[in-house]
C-alpha cells in the first residue's frame, strides 16, 4: 500500500528537492547515476550527502514524467552504465522548480528574521 | 504512461539492478582511490548506499498502482484461504456452477429463441396477419386466414409494402427413383413474392416468377439445402431437372440457403401457392388454411395498417355474411408470431433458474458467514492493529469472487453441455438451431458472475467487521456471534422461501402433466399403432380408386399375423383439429342468416369404431353398400347431440344439411351415436361428425392397428403390405398412439421435469444450508448446553430446543415461500392444463415436504447436541 514510512514523512518538500538538485545537475551535462550523487556532494561541500540509494527511484520517477531521458553507454572506466540526460521539458520544470525554491527561501528567511 | 510501467516493472527492476551494481563499483573504485582497504571500502560504499533491496522494493511499488498490486494480493490471499478448505470450496463452486450454468444455457435459448430478430431483410417491419373472429385477437398463430380475403387486403392495403401467402400444411410424396425409399416430405406453399418479401434468395438457381404462381403453369419447385443434400448428394445440376411430388412433375428450380427455415423448421420444399391449390380454395373466404405475411411501408404503424385491413374485412363480412367469414383482422409482429408458444414457458424456465442462482448465492454466502465466523478473532485483531475496513470486507468479496468465477467457468461448460442436448431434445422449438453461446451470451455469464461473486460477499462482509464488540466478547464463544447466527437464519428463510416458490412451480407443472397423460382420450391407447399415408391425386384419379385402394388395404393389415383390429380414419384422435364443417339441421327451424353449426369432420371405414374401441352407443355404422354418392349418412359422437339435439331429442333419422362446395346442398341422415375422443389431448371433446371414408373423397388417411402386445413390431409388416399395393407410396409419421400423445406433451414434459430438477437441487441446498446452521449454532453453545444437561435438563429438552432453534427459519421461509407462490403462480396459469394455479393439494404437499426435510435436515446436528457429554464440552473452554 503505502511508501515506506521514511520516504514518506516530510517526503514532499525533501522528494521535490532532490528532484531539483537531480536535474539541476543534469544541466551540466548528461551523467550516470554515481556521478550525479558525486556532484551534489561536493558541490554543496558534503552538506547534503544524500542517501545514494533514494537516487534511483527519484530518477526513474523523473523518467516516468518525461523530464529526463535515459539511454546505455559507456562510463569513464569503460563499463556500461546507464546515462541520463536532461530533456525540453526537464529544463522548463527545473526553471519553475529553481524559481519556487527562490520564492520559498525568502519566505522562510523573512519568517527567520534573516536580512535580505 | 505510469500505468504502463506495470508491464515493465520487470525489466525496469533488473536495469536497477545494474545500475546500482555499477554505482557500488564505482563508488568503491573511488574509496580505494583514496586508500581504503577493499573490505573497509565496500563496507563504506553500502553504508552510502543504504539497501539496495529497499530501493529496489521502492522503485517496485512505485511502478505499480495499487489497485493491480492489491487485487493481486487479494486473489493469492483468497486462493490460500479457499485452498485450506477444499471440501467447502469445491461444494462453493459446483453450488455456483450449476447456477450460472443453468442461467446461462437458458439465457442462450431465450436470446436466440425471442429476442434475436429474425434473419430477415429489415425484420421489424415484418408483420404476421390473422383474421379474428371477435376482431382483438389472434386466436390462432397459424393458418387462420383465407385467400379470398388476402387477395382483397392486397388490392386495398396502402401501408403494406408486400404481402406474401404460405401455407404449411401441405406435404407431398417423393417417389422412388435411384433405388432411394419413397417419402413424405413437409412442403410450405407459398405465394411467389415471399422470398423476396423477406429479403432471401435461392443460393443456387432462381426465386419464383409470377408465372410460375397460377393455374395452368408448370409445375416448379425449390428445394431445402438440407433436402437437396440428403436426397440429392447436393448435386448442382439438379436444377433444371424434373422431379416427381405426388406423382406429378416439377421442375427445381433452385436450392434455399441452409439457414432458411420458413413457414417451418421441418419444410423440405417450396411451390407456388396458386398453383398447387384449386380456384375454390385460393378464391376462398371461407377456406381457412393460411399464413400472410406482410412488409410495412417505411413509416406506416402497424396499429394503423391493421385497421385499414379490419376496415377491409368487416367490409367483406357485410358482403359475404356466411357463418365461416370471419370479421376482423389483427396482426403482430412476424417474430412474436413464430414464438408466441414458447414465450410463457421460457420466461417461466428463465425465472426458476435465476431463483435457482439466488439460492446458490444465499447458500454460499451462507458458507461465507460460518467460515467469517471461525475467523472473526483474526480479523478483529487485523481490525485491532489498524487494519483498514475497507480492505476487509474486500477480502471477502475477492474471496467469494474467486469461488463465483471458477463456478462461472465450470458453470459456462455445464451451459455448453445443456445446450447441446436442448437443441436435440427440444428440436420442436423454434429456431432451435439458432442457439449458441455468443459474445452477448459470453458477457452475460460474466455479468452474473460478477454480480453473484459481489452479492454473496457482501452479506457476510457488511456484517461481519464490528471488531470491537467481538474483542470485546469474552474467550467463552457461547455468546459469540449472535448477530451473523441471526444473518444466517434470515439467509436460510430466504433461501427456503425461494425453494417454496420453485417446488409449488414444479408441483404444479409435474400435476398439469400427470393430468395430460392421463387424459382419457376416449379410445384405445396401449398397444396401438399409427402410421400415415396419402393417395396422391395424380394417381388415384377418382373415388373408385381411392376406395379399392382403402379396401384392399385394410384387409390385408387385418389379415397379418398379429394384427387383433385394425382400422382408417382421416384424422386420429389426438391428432389435431383437421378440419371442420358447416351444417344445419334440416328437421330445425332454420337458423338466422350467417348463423350455422359447426363441428369436426372425420372420415372413418366402418371398422374404425370397433378396432379403435370407440363404443358405439345407438344406431349403427357405415354399410357395405354406402360408398360413393350412397353415403349420404354420418355419425355423431356424444358431445355433438348434447350440443345440437340439446333437449332429448332423438337424434337418429334426423338429416344435416351441408353446403358441398360447388354443388347444391346435400342432406346427410344421422345413423349411429359414437363415443367422444379428443382432438388434442390438452383440448376440451368438441362435437365431431364422421363421413363413410367408401365415399372416395379423402386422399390421406391413418392406419390404425391394434395388438394385444408389442405392437411395434407390426410396423414392418404393415407397410410391407403396403409396399406391395404400390410402391411408390410413402408411410409416414410411424409411431404408437403413447408416442404419439407423448410428442404433443412434450413441451409439458420438458417444462416440468426441468423445473422439477432445479427446485430438487434447490430442496437439498436448502436442507444443506439448514444443517450447516445448526451445526455451527450447536458448536456455538456447546458449553451452553453442557451447563444445562449438568445441570440436569433432560435430553428430549435440549433435543427440542435445538430443533426448534433450526426449523423457526425454515418455517418462516415456508410461510413467505407459500405466500410468494400464491403470486408466482399466476404467471404460470397459461401452462397448465385443466387446473386451478392454486392448487391447494400442490401446496399442501410441498409445505409437507419441506417440513420433513427440513426437520430430517435439523434432527442430525439437535440429535448430536443432545447427546453431548458435559464433561467433555466443558473441559475443552
Amino acid at each position: 500500500m503505502g511508501r515506506s514510512k521514511s520516504a514518506d514523512k516530510g517526503g514532499e518538500m525533501l522528494q521535490g528537492t532532490l528532484d531539483m538538485l537531480i536535474l539541476r545537475t543534469l544541466v551540466m551535462g548528461d551523467a550516470h547515476g554515481h556521478t550525479i550523487a558525486k556532484v551534489i556532494e561536493h558541490t554543496s561541500e558534503d552538506v547534503l550527502e544524500v542517501e545514494q540509494g533514494s537516487l534511483y527511484p527519484a530518477l526513474h520517477r523523473l523518467e516516468d514524467r518525461g523530464w529526463v531521458s535515459s539511454y546505455w553507454g559507456a562510463s569513464e572506466n569503460n563499463r556500461k552504465a546507464k546515462f541520463y540526460r536532461l530533456t525540453a521539458a526537464g529544463r522548463k520544470q527545473l526553471a519553475s522548480e529553481t524559481t519556487r525554491w527562490r520564492q520559498m527561501k525568502r519566505a522562510i528567511g523573512l519568517i527567520l528574521g534573516e536580512a535580505e | 504512461m505510469r500505468w504502463l510501467r506495470f508491464f515493465k516493472r520487470k525489466r525496469s527492476d533488473s536495469d536497477l539492478a545494474r545500475e546500482i551494481e555499477l554505482h557500488l563499483a564505482q563508488e568503491i573504485a573511488d574509496n580505494r582511490a583514496i586508500g581504503m582497504s577493499e573490505a573497509v571500502a565496500r563496507r563504506q560504499a553500502m553504508l552510502k548506499f543504504g539497501s539496495p533491496r529497499r530501493v529496489r522494493e521502492d522503485l517496485w511499488q512505485q511502478n505499480t498502482p495499487a489497485f493491480f498490486d492489491n487485487l493481486w494480493r487479494d486473489f493469492r490471499y483468497a486462493a490460500r484461504t479457499l485452498s485450506r478448505s477444499p471440501g467447502f470450496t469445491i461444494i462453493a463452486i459446483l453450488v455456483m456452477a450449476l447456477g450460472i450454468g443453468a442461467n446461462t444455457a437458458l439465457f442462450s435459448v431465450v436470446r436466440s429463441v425471442l429476442l434475436k430478430p429474425l434473419p430477415y431483410k429489415d425484420p421489424n417491419r415484418l408483420v404476421a396477419l390473422c383474421e379474428s373472429w371477435k376482431g382483438h385477437v389472434c386466436d390462432d398463430n397459424r393458418g387462420g386466414n383465407a385467400a379470398g380475403s388476402f387477395a382483397e387486403w392486397r388490392k386495398a392495403s396502402k401501408s403494406f409494402e408486400q404481402m406474401a401467402l404460405v401455407q404449411q400444411w401441405t406435404s407431398y410424396n417423393v417417389s422412388a427413383e435411384g433405388g432411394q425409399l419413397p417419402e413424405r416430405v413437409p412442403a410450405g406453399l407459398v405465394s411467389w413474392n415471399m422470398f423476396s418479401m423477406l429479403g432471401v434468395r435461392p443460393v443456387l438457381g432462381r426465386d419464383f416468377s409470377p408465372d410460375d404462381d397460377r393455374q395452368g403453369a408448370n409445375g416448379t419447385v425449390i428445394l431445402s439445402w438440407g433436402f437437396w443434400k440428403r436426397r440429392f448428394g447436393g448435386d448442382p445440376s439438379i436444377v433444371g431437372k424434373e422431379i416427381f411430388l405426388d406423382a406429378k412433375p416439377y421442375t427445381v428450380i433452385g436450392v434455399m440457403p441452409a439457414w432458411f427455415a420458413y413457414p417451418e423448421a421441418q419444410t423440405q420444399v417450396w411451390a407456388p401457392v396458386y398453383h398447387e391449390m384449386p380456384p375454390r380454395v385460393t378464391q376462398s373466404l371461407e377456406n381457412h388454411q393460411f399464413d400472410v405475411v406482410a412488409r410495412l411501408r417505411p413509416g406506416a404503424t402497424m396499429s394503423q395498417a391493421l385497421s385499414e385491413l379490419d376496415a377491409v374485412q368487416k367490409q367483406i363480412k357485410r358482403e359475404n355474411p356466411g357463418p365461416a367469414v370471419k370479421a376482423g383482422v389483427n396482426g403482430r409482429l412476424l417474430l412474436d408470431n413464430i414464438v408466441v408458444d414458447y414465450k410463457t414457458p421460457l420466461y417461466t424456465l428463465l425465472a426458476a433458474t435465476a431463483c435457482l442462482l439466488l439460492i446458490a448465492c444465499l447458500n454460499v454466502a451462507n458458507l461465507l458467514v460460518a467460515r467469517s465466523a471461525a475467523r472473526r478473532r483474526e480479523v478483529a485483531i487485523r481490525a485491532a492493529l489498524g487494519g483498514n475496513r475497507w480492505r476487509l470486507i474486500r477480502e471477502q468479496v475477492t474471496e467469494s469472487l474467486v469461488l463465483t468465477a471458477a463456478g462461472g467457468a465450470v458453470g459456462l461448460a455445464l451451459a455448453y453441455a445443456g445446450i447441446a442436448w436442448l437443441r436435440v431434445a427440444r428440436n420442436d422449438l423454434a429456431r432451435a438451431d439458432t442457439i449458441h453461446i455468443d459474445a452477448m451470451v459470453l458477457l452475460f455469464v460474466v455479468g452474473i458472475t460478477i454480480a453473484s461473486g459481489v452479492l454473496a460477499g457482501m452479506i457476510p462482509a457488511l456484517s461481519g467487521v464490528r471488531m470491537l464488540e467481538t474483542l470485546q466478547e469474552s474467550s467463552r464463544s457461547h455468546s459469540g456471534g449472535q448477530s451473523r447466527t441471526r444473518l444466517r437464519k434470515a439467509l436460510l428463510a430466504a433461501e427456503v422461501s425461494l425453494t417454496v416458490i420453485l417446488l409449488i412451480a414444479a408441483g404444479l407443472l409435474l400435476k398439469s402433466y400427470q393430468k395430460l397423460r392421463t387424459t382419457d382420450m376416449g379410445c384405445a391407447m396401449d398397444n396401438v399403432l399409427t402410421m400415415q399415408l396419402r393417395l396422391p391425386e395424380a394417381r388415384y384419379k377418382g373415388p373408385v380408386q381411392k376406395d379399392a385402394f382403402f379396401e384392399q388395404l385394410i384387409t390385408r393389415v387385418r389379415a397379418l399375423p398379429g394384427v387383433k383390429a385394425a382400422g382408417l380414419v382421416s384424422v386420429a384422435p389426438g391428432q389435431g383439429w383437421g378440419g371442420d364443417a358447416f351444417f344445419a339441421v334440416v328437421e330445425h327451424p332454420p337458423l338466422p342468416r350467417g348463423k350455422s353449426l359447426d363441428a369436426l369432420e372425420r372420415a372413418a371405414d366402418p371398422g374404425y369404431f370397433a378396432a379403435m374401441q370407440i363404443p358405439l352407443l345407438r344406431g349403427r355404422t357405415f354399410k357395405e353398400n354406402e360408398r360413393f354418392d350412397h353415403a349420404k349418412v354420418v355419425l355423431l359422437n356424444q358431445a355433438a347431440v348434447r350440443r345440437f339435439f340439446p333437449d332429448g331429442e332423438d337424434p337418429l333419422g334426423k338429416h344435416l344439411r351441408f353446403d358441398i362446395s360447388g354443388g347444391p346442398p346435400q342432406a346427410f341422415e344421422i345413423i349411429g351415436i359414437v363415443g367422444d375422443t379428443r382432438y388434442d389431448v390438452a383440448e376440451d371433446v368438441k362435437p365431431m361428425i364422421y363421413w363413410p371414408l367408401s365415399s372416395g373423397v379423402n386422399s390421406g388417411a391413418t392406419i390404425m392397428i391394434r395388438s394385444t402386445h408389442d405392437v411395434e413390431s407390426l410396423a414392418l409388416p404393415v407397410q410391407k403390405a403396403i409396399g406391395t399395393l404400390d410402391r411408390d407410396l410413402p408411410i409416414s409419421d410411424v409411431m404408437t398412439m403413447q408416442q404419439m400423445i407423448g410428442k404433443t406433451t412434450v413441451d409439458a414434459s420438458f417444462d416440468s421435469m426441468l423445473i422439477l430438477a432445479f427446485a430438487v437441487i434447490a430442496l437439498v441446498l436448502a436442507a444443506v444450508g439448514l444443517y450447516g446452521v445448526l451445526s455451527y449454532l450447536a458448536t456455538q453453545r456447546r458449553s451452553e448446553i453442557g451447563i444445562r444437561i449438568a445441570l440436569g435438563a433432560p435430553r428430549t429438552a435440549v433435543l427440542r430446543m435445538m430443533l426448534a432453534d433450526g426449523l423457526a427459519p425454515a418455517w418462516i421461509g415456508l410461510v413467505l415461500g407459500l405466500l410468494g407462490a400464491g403470486f408466482a403462480v399466476r404467471l404460470i396459469r397459461d401452462m397448465l392444463y385443466g387446473m386451478q394455479p392454486l392448487d391447494w393439494t400442490v401446496f399442501l404437499v410441498v409445505s409437507l415436504m419441506l417440513s420433513a426435510v427440513a426437520a430430517a435436515a435439523c434432527a442430525v446436528p439437535a440429535w448430536h447436541a443432545s447427546r453431548l457429554d458435559p464433561m467433555e464440552a466443558l473441559r475443552t473452554e
